[in-house]
């Protein structure tokens, strides 16, 4: 670098001559974005802020929610309500941040070939959503969805459960060692009122809710979808929200 | 001199015979028959792997010169391989894009199977076409241009043939898991941990490989071209890392969670998503245009001063991109509007470097006429040019706030995808076969103009759809009546898609055929002796720097 040429361009040889600090040059400029951009979301009072009401998922619904992400539903269904006026009115109130506090991978979506699912848990029946599923078209006749009566035929392995809820826990996900132990027992309780194990659920989960699903006997991985279905957007009562101390 | 093993054959044979017993015992203890499978899978490979080294052995010389006659003795075989995957790759990525844009027109096209349903075949479809067809075009035109522009042979001796055969045995194991049912639903990052891992260990090599060759160049001055892989390759090892921070559920089971939840995950996926576009589909293809359209219009590059401007205000502003595609979310405010604001700015450097590429063709214009290879990469530098327009005007909010969710997106990123990243490849590949087998030229240049305008006609139909699609969906989504309802249920909107999904599945099914057209002429070319006269110019592109 002797023979200098006052022109700020010869500066530049410094990056073409040496393939390290070009390398470096290259890592300290694309590291501001993501800094900037993601690291204070960890501290915000709007983006990890406690809502009343929000709880961890329950073993049917978290087994739910992995098929639910096994099948790649993302690709066309989104969970996040925008605060336009429309969406508000088609689907419910906007989505809030803590309301996918609990969602490892979150599933917003990007494309609606089908509408939002953020709030749809109870809008339709448990028996909707079966038949839903099997044969979207027998319900809805215009609709593109495909048949998943294939999730009928599979039964539901619900003694991986425990493992999976032990790794979120890890996460950071406030599951009880006992939620964690009665896993498999508490995800049949869940699905039908007759299972014996349904009143210990309703002690370890008090704000969840008992389906009427599994009835046959087998509970399958239908079974599973509709429990995580019919949960979503129920969990924040927003006739009691207060949107004042949420401001974004 | 004796001929010995080398350290990188018996270190390699040691790490993957260690790799095969391992794949085995997890093979044995797997919870689900899909993950089984990939371990099998993992333990053929690696005794594969093996049986080559020692079959290479046998083969080679004593040692590899690094030059032959005074010139570099350049490493084209992992080239030639990465190449011909790339059109395969290619092939299969476009037809699943065909299938599911038949499934949204015909659902019957799911045909009830469990692993061909549209929620597994999209990501299927968007994983080969990004990353198994353009990851192998990076691959093979980085290792060609790196080793011809820093005039040296290709660093390593097992390395880069690790690089490529294992990049495209990640491609194997991500695409049968996604029909399997094996995903971490991340978009663009679906493969779960123990491929990600598996890819980490290649892009590593891959990084180590380029950046080596570089150091031991012959050339003063690193060319422009590697600077835009070297942003890639750094880059896209970043993102890859900060997206995929999962924890496995278990050594033998192939779900895991990710560390990140809720709007912190989001963020984080965009921040990855949007620069997989900029870094993997955009910073690599620029690559690929500054060193391809001036050797095939035989121009030197328009400006270097733009050269310079374009590389680095393109990496600094891409990053900063990411939250455009989570406007009116949960997202805090700022994010979005920082995410859009600097999706505007990063509209001028975007076009500063198409202006860089269009430009290289002056005094060589009238060579479009007769060169449709060349054409092809110039209409590849026009829709970049018109897709890195679109993205800023869809990132503004209020644009956005119609687009997003719809069709509309779709269509932008296929502008990009096929006019872009597709033909630029194409021209590529056109170039390079011919110079990689020793042609005089192209089998036949009349079947590259058969393929440009078949493509061309495609993507026209496909766009035009997506963008009537998208907007009438976007409007129809918040069109309210007289009286102050909303006018449309969402299954209304969904009806009035058919007809557009039907053209838009026929645009695809034009670019199928252009593709097909192309290898057919690939082929030929590399098989028969029976070649056509190139426009001259040919021999000095032969003596490349």
């Amino acid at each position: 670098m002797a023979a200098q040429n006052t022109s700020l361009w010869s500066k530049h040889a410094i990056f073409e001559k040496n393939s390290i600090i070009l390398v470096l040059g290259v890592l300290i400029v694309i590291s501001f974005g993501g800094l900037v951009q993601i690291a204070p979301l960890f501290y915000l009072k709007s983006t990890i802020e406690k809502v009343e009401g929000m709880r961890p998922y329950t073993p049917l619904e978290l087994a739910g929610r992995d098929i639910y992400v096994r099948e790649g539903c993302y690709t066309c269904h989104s969970q996040m309500i925008r605060a336009l006026k429309d969406e508000v009115e088609r689907y419910g109130h906007y989505s809030l941040a803590s309301e996918s506090m609990y969602d490892r991978p979150f599933q917003w979506g990007s494309k609606r070939n089908g509408p939002d699912l953020a709030r749809v848990g109870g809008k339709y029946s448990d028996d909707w959503q079966r038949a839903h599923l099997a044969a979207p078209r027998s319900v809805v006749p215009g609709s593109i969805m495909p048949n998943y009566a294939f999730l009928f035929n599979a039964e539901l392995k619900v003694d991986r459960i425990a493992e999976n809820m032990k790794v979120l826990q890890i996460e950071g996900v406030p599951y009880t060692d006992e939620q964690i132990a009665n896993a498999a027992a508490d995800a049949r309780g869940q699905s039908n009122a007759d299972d014996a194990g349904n009143s210990a659920f309703a002690k370890r989960w008090p704000t969840a809710v008992t389906r009427t699903v599994g009835a046959t006997g087998k509970l399958t991985e239908a079974d599973a979808l509709v429990a995580y279905l019919q949960m979503l957007g129920t969990l924040v009562d927003f006739k009691v929200y207060d949107a004042k101390a949420n401001l974004r | 001199m004796s001929k010995s093993l080398t350290f990188g054959e018996i270190g390699v044979s040691i790490a993957l015979i260690a790799l095969a017993a391992l794949s085995l015992l997890v093979a044995a203890k797997a919870y689900t028959p899909e993950y089984a499978f990939h371990a099998y899978l993992f333990a053929a490979a690696s005794v594969g792997g093996v049986y080559a080294i020692v079959n290479r052995y046998g083969a080679r010389a004593a040692q590899t010169p690094q030059t032959v006659d005074g010139k570099p003795n350049y490493n084209m075989g992992p080239v030639k391989f990465a190449t011909i995957m790339s059109m395969f790759w290619g092939v299969a990525g476009f037809l699943v894009g065909l299938i599911v844009a038949l499934q949204l027109a015909w659902p019957a096209f799911n045909f009830d199977l469990p692993w061909i349903q549209f929620g597994r075949l999209r990501p299927l479809h968007t994983s080969a076409v990004i990353f198994a067809f353009g990851g192998n075009a990076l691959l093979a035109t980085s290792f060609y241009v790196v080793q011809r522009t820093c005039h040296t042979r290709l660093a390593g001796d097992i390395a880069p043939w690790f690089v490529v055969l294992g990049y495209n045995f990640f491609i194997v194991i991500a695409g049968t898991g996604y029909l399997l049912g094996v995903t971490q639903g991340k978009e663009y990052a679906e493969p779960e941990w123990y491929s990600d891992l598996f890819l980490t260990v290649v892009w590593v090599v891959y990084f180590l490989v380029f950046l080596i060759t570089v150091t031991k160049r012959k050339e003063p001055h690193i060319y422009v071209a590697n600077w835009f892989y070297l942003a890639f390759i750094v880059t896209i090892a970043v993102l890859h890392l900060g997206n995929n921070a999962t924890i496995p559920v278990s050594l033998f089971s192939p779900k895991s969670y990710i560390v990140w939840s809720g709007v912190q995950d989001a963020m984080f996926q965009w921040w990855y998503g949007h620069n997989a576009v900029g870094f993997f589909l955009t910073a690599g293809f620029l690559a690929m245009m500054y060193y391809f359209v001036p050797k095939r219009a035989n121009r030197p590059v328009y400006s270097y001063r733009l050269s310079i401007i374009h590389f680095w205000t393109l990496i600094f502003l891409y990053i900063w991109a990411g939250p455009h595609h989570l406007h009116y979310t949960a997202l805090p405010d700022w994010a979005q509007t920082l995410g859009m604001t600097f999706s505007v700015m990063l509209w001028m450097p975007s076009w500063g470097g198409m202006i860089n590429g269009l430009m290289t063709l002056s005094g060589a214009w009238d060579k479009l006429r007769t060169d449709p290879v060349l054409r092809m990469l110039v209409v590849s530098v026009a829709f970049y040019g018109m897709s890195t327009f679109e993205g800023p005007l869809m990132s503004i909010k209020v644009v956005n706030s119609l687009s997003h969710y719809t069709d509309w997106t779709v269509g932008h990123v296929h502008s990009g995808a096929l006019g872009w990243v597709g033909f630029v490849s194409f021209g590529a590949i056109y170039c390079l076969v011919p110079w990689l087998w020793n042609r005089p030229g192209l089998y036949s240049l009349k079947l590259v103009n058969w393929h440009f305008w078949v493509a061309t006609l495609g993507i026209v139909l496909y766009i035009t759809s997506m963008w009537v699609a998208g907007i009438m969906q976007g409007l129809m989504w918040r069109a309210y009546t007289a009286l102050g309802f909303l006018e449309y249920s969402f299954i209304e909107t969904v009806e009035a898609m058919h007809y557009f999904y039907v053209i838009r599945a026929m645009g695809g099914g034009l670019f199928v055929v252009g593709a097909l057209i192309m290898v057919w002429n690939i082929y030929k070319t590399i098989v028969s002796s029976n070649v056509e006269a190139v426009p001259a110019g040919r021999s000095q592109l032969a003596a490349a720097e």
